[in-house]
């Protein structure tokens, strides 16, 4: 947004700096809950971020997104542990990536061809089939029970508690090494992202969201970018996977069910459609909230303690109930988003300073079209 | 051979329950735009309604009570928290059936707190009997399934061919536009239109939860992620297509977990399954289901 409002140099440096210093510091500071609750909300960003692209961006629905964190995740596992061809951990983290985005792309003669909703329920089938196959190719996924996670490695360097290692005096386990590496991960997704967005690709994407025909007679191969989007977000998804299983240390079938994929639905539309900053907001939201509140729901009025069976609201059930209560006011009363909310704040805030209103010279992303839309216009 | 009537037999109940609930799911779509998530709630809703209440009122009274109520909270989520916003905002049908999320959490959140681990008996008067249809049994509650859901969805079609407000609603679904300019009511034909789809998933639940099923419990709300497949196979803008659909769904689904013994390449339980990969080969084929429209594109 600092483009908007062109500030010396050094001060968009200084505050850059702030920001990484702020993201660096809490490993020192924090206990291994709230790593945690970074750990899985960066990996999720990641995800959200991908499926942002594919969904905000480029108006495709799709339900599918759990299966393609799978993919990463047990692609990961598999290549890098025993049975499976155990390669060195790093090559296998990369292979998963690339893995899921060749699922991604062997789906796209069904993502070329189907559109909105029929494309979101067929991706839907995606979830289902893939929760199938990993219930039953033990051999690969490990059956009901799932399979651990070999710990990554880089260069010697291991993401997990077995070596010690301490640094100003904070001993550092694997939550702490793995917040750098999710943040390393989550700063390249977040400039490849972006990047995209804002050049020739994420320019027709958006050009084919807002009519196929259009974009068509502009120039843009509509078959390729549309089966090109969802590769790519795949790979972001597939990202996301490898994070999570690091961050777990164990999966299990039962996590990459339509549940998960429907959060990451939830995540873009909470955080704003079709941007990227938006879908981290919401990932942060959907992810940390109900770990949040589960952990804090004993201390609400009216919640009974754990356990007790006078069939009170016990605290797992208060934290749902809210977290529900939540998304409904939060689109009730920002039906843009998080992000959206942001930027009519900000928006005031100006206003009341004395500033002229906005004047916007820069380019300001549109307020994306449904990803659920019922047909074509016909102007 | 009597294998074969008796998973067709199963086959046909199976799909015309899934057809009450693929119906209703259709009729939303077709009248707001919105996937609506909650659908399994609201069947939830309703078996539960029944299955409290009919100790005390009787099986008919406990199941019309448990549809009306059902429909009202359905009607009622779609005016009050999914119209609230106003429709000015263009992705809304996106963020309603993003609303529709986190209504499931907390109606589902409830009810699964309420129901706990039991199985519930929703007294329906069929009870464990069955009647010897030539060479096959077949339980009693299956052709009732079959009866009530097909008299239900007649009525359901003469409603959308003759009644005004089935015409408002082909209208709207149509183009909006035109339709308000043509002096129909939106708001109402929509809410009326999200109020019948909750009937018909309270009517659903009766027979997911009746013999042979064990009885109603928190997770039969699930069952409805069946009638996604089967919605879309039809094509989600016209409800014969569900009809169609559903009766596919559930011939696939019965047929696979009936000859599961010779299909065991295909891993266990790939019954509940099959049906989605029936569902992608379908769709594709013809990309817009069996029977769906395909949108004209002008410029």
């Amino acid at each position: 947004m600092s483009e908007r409002f062109p500030r010396p140099r050094a001060v968009r440096l200084g505050r850059t700096l702030a920001l990484v210093a702020v993201l660096c510091a809490p490993p020192f500071y924090l206990d291994a809950f709230w790593l945690r609750i970074g750990l899985f909300s960066m990996a999720a960003a990641v995800g959200a971020v991908g499926l942002g692209l594919l969904s905000g961006t480029a108006g495709q629905l799709s339900l599918g997104h759990a299966f393609f964190l799978a993919v990463g995740a047990y692609g990961y596992v598999w290549l890098a542990g025993e049975p499976g061809p155990g390669l060195p951990t790093a090559l296998a983290a990369v292979l998963a990536v690339l893995l899921a985005g060749a699922a991604g792309g062997l789906f796209s003669p069904v993502a070329g061809r189907v559109r909105g909703i029929y494309l979101g329920v067929a991706t839907l089938a995606l979830v289902f089939l893939g929760n199938h196959v990993l219930l039953t190719a033990d051999s690969v996924t490990g059956g009901f029970n799932g399979r651990s996670v070999a710990p990554l490695e880089i260069g010697g360097f291991s993401f997990s508690s077995e070596s010690e290692l301490t640094v100003l005096g904070v001993p550092f386990a694997a939550e702490e090494r793995l917040w750098y590496l999710g943040l390393a991960l989550f700063a390249l997704t977040w400039f490849t992202a972006r990047g995209l967005l804002r050049g020739r690709p994420g320019r027709a994407l958006a050009a084919l969201r807002d009519s196929e025909t259009a974009a068509a007679v502009m120039g843009v191969d509509v078959a390729r970018h549309r089966s090109a989007a969802f590769v790519v977000s795949s790979m972001y998804a597939g990202l996301a996977g490898v994070m999570l299983a690091l961050a777990f240390r164990r999966v299990v079938p039962d996590y990459f069910g339509l549940v998960l994929s429907v959060d990451y639905l939830a995540m873009i539309v909470i955080g704003g459609l079709g941007s990227v900053a938006g879908a981290t907001a919401g990932a942060v939201f959907v992810t940390a909230l109900p770990l949040l509140m589960t952990r804090y729901a004993d201390q609400l009025p009216l919640v009974a303690a754990p356990g007790s069976t006078d069939g009170g609201v016990g605290p797992t059930e208060a934290a749902r109930y809210l977290y529900g209560a939540l998304i409904v006011l939060v689109l009730l009363f920002a039906p843009d988003g998080l992000h959206g909310l942001v930027r009519r704040a900000r928006a005031r805030l100006r206003e009341r300073r004395g500033g002229s209103p906005p004047t916007d010279t820069t380019p300001r992303h549109d307020p994306p079209r449904p990803a659920v839309r019922a047909k074509e216009p016909t102007p | 051979m009597t294998t074969l009537i008796d998973n067709v037999f199963n086959g046909l109940a199976l799909g015309a329950v899934y057809a009450l609930v693929a119906l209703g799911f259709v009729i939303i779509f077709k009248a707001s735009g919105v996937m609506n998530f909650a659908h399994g709630s609201l069947l939830l809703l309703g078996g539960y309604l029944t299955a409290v209440l009919h100790d005390a009122i009787g099986f008919a009274a406990a199941l019309a009570l448990s549809v009306l109520v059902t429909a009202a909270v359905a009607g009622a989520m779609d005016r009050f928290l999914l119209q609230a916003g106003g429709g000015a905002d263009p992705h809304t049908a996106a963020v309603q059936t993003i609303v529709t999320i986190g209504v499931d959490i907390v109606i589902l959140t409830d009810l699964s707190r309420r129901i706990g681990g039991d199985l519930l008996s929703l007294g329906d008067p069929w009870g464990d009997s069955v009647s010897g249809l030539g060479p096959v049994t077949v339980a009693d509650s299956r052709i009732a399934a079959i009866a009530v859901s097909t008299a239900v969805i007649a009525g359901v079609f003469a409603l959308f061919r003759y009644t005004s407000w089935g015409l408002s609603l082909r209208a709207s679904a149509e183009d909006v536009e035109a339709a308000a300019l043509m002096g129909v009511r939106l708001v109402r034909v929509r809410t009326l239109a999200w109020c019948l789809a909750g009937a018909l998933a309270a009517l659903a639940a009766v027979f997911l939860a009746a013999f042979p099923a064990p009885g109603l419990e928190r997770t039969t709300g699930q069952i409805a992620l069946k009638a996604f497949p089967a919605a879309i196979l039809g094509g989600m803008s016209s409800p014969p297509g569900a009809l169609a659909g559903s009766l596919l769904i559930g011939l696939t689904e019965a047929l696979v977990a009936g000859y599961q013994s010779e299909l065991t390449l295909l891993g266990e339980g790939f019954g509940s399954v099959a049906p989605y990969a029936v569902m992608v080969l379908v769709l594709l084929v013809r990309p817009t289901g069996l029977f769906g429209a395909k949108a004209a594109i002008r410029v």
